[in-house]
C-alpha cells in the first residue's frame, strides 16, 4: 500500500525579488511499512521534502498525497489533526519542552493531541522510556540528559501515537554509534510489529544502509532511486 | 485542561525573575487599589455618617419647591398638618424606615442682651430628633444631652462669639409668615458643636417652642427627615418613598412633595463623588499596568519561545490549545499577582487600623481612618485583574496559535 505519492511536487520560496526553487517536479512514491532515506548535499531540497510529507509546509505545483490524503487541501486545524493523527517527528536537534520532564515529553502527544486516558497514556510513555532505555531517567528534565539521550526521547515520543509515518530529519546526527545503532534497532521492530513507515534525510551511512528505499536529490531535484540490491537512477 | 494549566504554571516558572518582576507590579497595582478604596471608603462613610447621623438625616421629605430655596427659609413652602399626617401614614407603612423626625427651619436673630447675631434655628421633636440623627447628642459638648422646652442648643461659633454659656438666658427674634417680627427668650440647654460647612450656625430649639415663636395656627412642618435601617438599601428605599409620595399631587396634578437623599442637600457629595472618581481613575490606571505587563511578557514569551511553539504544532497540537496555553498563562500571571496584592492588601489595611490613623473633618477631631477591605471589592478588583490579564494575553496568545510551524521551527 502507497503512504506516499508524490506527482511533480514543486517548491519554491520568494525572498525579496528573488525566487528559489527549492524542489521541482519531484515524483516518487513510498510503501507502507518500509525504510526510505532521502540522501543528498546540503541545500539540496531534503528538508524541504520531509516538511511537505509532513504537512508542514505546502507544495508549490504539483500533487502529493500523504495517508490517501491531499496535503493541499488541508487547512491550519486540519494539518495540525492530521499531522497528530498520523504523523511522528524526529528534529535533528530534538526540539524537546524544556520545561517538561523526559516522562512528560513523550506523554504530551497522547495528552494534549489524542486526549489519551490517563492509565493507558502511563502503559505506553513506560514501554516506551523503557525500548529506548530511559525509564530510570524520566523524572529528569532535558537539560539534565545528554544529547543521546535526549534524541531517545524524541524517538520515543515521536513513537507514542503509534503513527503510520514517522520522519526524521538527520536523526543519528548527534549520536554516537552504539545509540545510533539503538535507535535504529528499536525503528525496524516497530516497522516490523506495527508497520511504521519511517522516511529520513541523512547524510549518515548507518541509517542508508539500514533503508530499503534510498532516493537521491540534488538541487531540488530526484536523480536517483536505490532499493535494496538493485539500482535505479531517475 | 489541567495539563495546559500544568504547562502554563511550568512557563511562568521557567522565567522566574520575570514573572516576580510583573506579578510584583500587579500586584502593586491592587495593593494601591484595594488600599485606597479601604481608606476613602472608611474616610467617605465616616463623613457621610457624620452629615447624616449628626446633622441632615439620610433623607429628607419636603413640600415641592422648598430644596431650591432652601438658603430662604421659605415659610410659604412649609408642609400643613394634613399634609404631613399623610406622609407619616407612608413612612409607616415602609419597614424599612427606622425613624423620621418632622423639623421647623426658621431663620432669625440671637440676643445675649448685649450683642445679637444671626442664626438658623431648627425646630425639633427631642425624641425624634435623636432617633433619626442619632449622632447629635453627640454633638452636644457642654450642657444637658436632651432639649427640653423653652431651652436652646447654640452653636459653639455663635456661644463663643456671643459668650454664652450654658444656664444664660437669650432672646431669639424671627419672622413669621405674615413678616410680623416675634421674639422669645430662651435658656441656652447646651452648646452643640458647628457643623462643617454652611450648616455652623445651625441651633435647636423644640418644635412646639419654634411654632409658638412663629406665631403657627396649626403645626406646620418644614421638612421631615428620615433614617432607614440600612444605609446601604438608601437607594431601594428613596425609589419606593418617591413612588408613593409621587402618588400625592397637588391642585396643579403635579407631585405635592419632593425626597432628596443627603448626596442632594450635602455639599460632601461632590467630595465623595470625587473620591469615587479617583477610585474609577486608579482602577484604570491598575488595568492599564495589568494590560501592559501581560501583554509585554507575553509577546515577550512568544518570542522566545517560537521554535518551541513550531515544535509542539508540528507534533499536531491544534491551534485552538496553542492558543489556550498562551492565555491561561497569562491568567495565572494576573492570579499571581492579584493573590500576592490581595495578601499584601490586608496586611497594608490592617497596619493603618492598628496604627489609629486620626483626621479631623471641620471643627472635628480624631476621627480614626478604620478601612476595611469589603469582600464584594476583593472579587470585582480580582475579576477585573484576571479578566485584563487574558485580554492581554489574546493577542501574543493568537500570534502564537498563528504561527507557521515551519517558519517556526526555523526559528533560532
Amino acid at each position: 500500500m502507497t503512504i506516499v505519492k508524490a506527482e511533480n511536487v514543486g517548491k519554491f520560496y520568494e525572498t525579496g525579488t528573488v525566487t528559489v526553487q527549492a524542489l521541482k517536479d519531484v515524483s516518487f512514491s513510498i510503501e507502507a511499512g518500509t525504510i526510505t532515506s532521502f540522501i543528498g548535499p546540503s541545500g539540496s531540497g531534503k528538508t524541504t521534502l520531509l516538511n511537505l510529507i509532513g504537512c508542514l509546509d505546502k507544495p508549490s505545483s504539483g500533487r502529493l498525497d500523504v495517508g490517501g490524503s491531499n496535503v493541499l487541501a488541508l487547512d491550519r486545524t486540519n494539518s495540525a489533526k492530521f499531522r497528530g493523527g498520523n504523523i511522528g517527528f524526529i528534529f535533528q536537534d530534538f526540539n524537546l519542552v524544556p520545561i517538561l520532564t523526559v516522562y512528560e515529553n513523550v506523554e504530551y502527544p497522547l495528552v494534549m493531541v489524542r486526549d489519551t486516558p490517563a492509565a493507558e497514556r502511563r502503559k505506553l510513555v513506560l514501554n516506551l522510556l523503557e525500548a529506548v532505555e530511559m525509564a530510570d531517567q524520566s523524572e529528569k528534565y532535558p537539560d539534565q540528559i545528554s544529547g543521546g539521550q535526549k534524541q531517545r526521547v524524541a524517538i520515543a515520543r515521536a513513537l507514542v501515537t503509534s503513527p503510520k509515518l514517522v520522519l526524521a530529519d538527520e536523526p543519528t546526527a548527534n549520536l554516537d554509534h552504539k545509540t545510533a545503532y539503538m535507535i535504529l534497532s528499536l525503528m525496524k521492530k516497530m516497522r516490523d510489529e506495527l508497520s511504521t513507515t519511517f522516511i529520513f534525510s541523512t547524510h549518515d551511512p548507518k541509517i542508508v544502509g539500514e533503508a530499503e528505499c534510498i532516493y537521491t536529490i540534488e538541487d531540488g531535484i530526484l536523480t536517483g532511486q536505490q532499493e535494496k540490491g538493485a539500482a535505479n537512477h531517475a | 485542561m489541567l495539563e495546559i494549566i500544568k504547562i502554563a504554571a511550568r512557563n511562568l516558572m521557567r522565567y522566574k525573575r520575570r514573572t516576580l518582576l510583573v506579578g510584583a507590579l500587579i500586584a502593586l497595582g491592587v495593593i494601591a487599589v484595594q488600599v485606597f478604596m479601604a481608606a476613602s471608603g472608611s474616610y467617605k462613610s465616616l463623613i457621610v455618617g457624620q452629615i447624616t447621623d449628626a446633622m441632615l438625616g439620610q433623607m429628607q421629605i419636603h413640600k415641592k419647591g422648598y430644596v431650591v430655596s432652601i438658603e430662604n427659609v421659605p415659610m410659604n413652602l412649609n408642609m400643613m398638618p394634613h399634609g404631613v399626617g399623610i406622609i407619616e401614614d407612608i413612612l409607616k407603612g415602609i419597614p424599612e424606615v427606622e425613624a423620621y423626625s418632622t423639623r421647623i427651619r426658621l431663620g432669625g436673630v440671637i440676643s445675649n442682651f448685649t450683642e445679637t447675631t444671626n442664626l438658623r434655628l431648627y425646630g425639633i421633636d427631642p425624641e425624634k430628633e435623636f432617633k433619626t440623627v442619632p449622632l447629635l447628642q453627640k454633638r452636644i459638648m457642654e450642657g444637658s444631652s436632651e432639649l427640653r422646652r423653652g431651652q436652646i442648643l447654640v452653636p459653639q461659633f455663635l456661644a463663643k462669639g456671643l459668650n454664652i454659656t450654658v444656664g444664660a438666658p437669650v432672646v431669639i427674634i424671627a419672622t413669621n409668615k405674615d413678616g410680623s417680627v416675634n421674639g422669645q427668650q430662651f435658656i441656652v440647654g447646651g452648646i452643640v458643636e458647628s457643623a462643617p460647612g454652611p450648616g455652623g450656625r445651625d441651633g435647636y430649639i423644640h418644635i412646639t417652642d419654634a411654632a409658638e415663636l412663629l406665631r403657627m395656627e396649626e403645626p406646620e412642618v418644614s421638612e421631615i427627615a428620615v433614617h432607614v435601617k440600612d444605609f446601604n438599601r438608601l437607594d431601594q428605599v428613596f425609589e419606593q418613598l418617591t413612588e408613593r409620595l409621587n402618588k400625592e399631587k397637588n391642585t396643579k396634578g403635579m407631585p405635592k412633595f419632593e425626597l432628596h437623599t443627603w448626596e442632594k442637600l450635602s455639599p460632601f457629595a461632590n467630595i465623595a463623588k470625587m473620591i469615587d472618581l479617583m477610585t474609577v481613575f486608579i482602577r484604570i490606571m491598575l488595568i492599564a499596568i495589568v494590560l501592559i505587563s501581560i501583554m509585554d511578557v507575553m509577546i515577550m514569551s512568544v518570542y522566545e519561545r517560537t521554535r518551541e511553539i513550531g515544535t509542539l504544532a508540528a507534533i499536531g497540537t491544534l491551534p485552538g490549545r496553542i492558543l489556550a496555553m498562551f492565555i491561561v498563562e497569562g491568567g495565572l500571571l494576573g492570579l499571581f499577582g492579584v493573590l500576592a496584592g490581595t495578601i499584601l492588601s490586608v496586611v497594608a489595611v490592617n497596619a493603618i487600623r492598628v496604627s489609629h490613623y486620626t483626621f479631623s473633618f471641620g471643627m472635628k477631631e480624631g476621627f480614626v481612618l478604620s478601612p476595611h477591605m469589603t469582600p464584594k471589592d476583593v472579587v470585582v478588583v480580582s475579576l477585573v485583574v484576571i479578566v485584563v490579564s487574558i485580554l492581554g494575553s489574546l493577542h501574543p496568545a493568537y500570534k502564537a496559535s498563528r504561527l507557521e510551524p515551519i517558519k517556526a521551527l526555523k526559528s533560532v
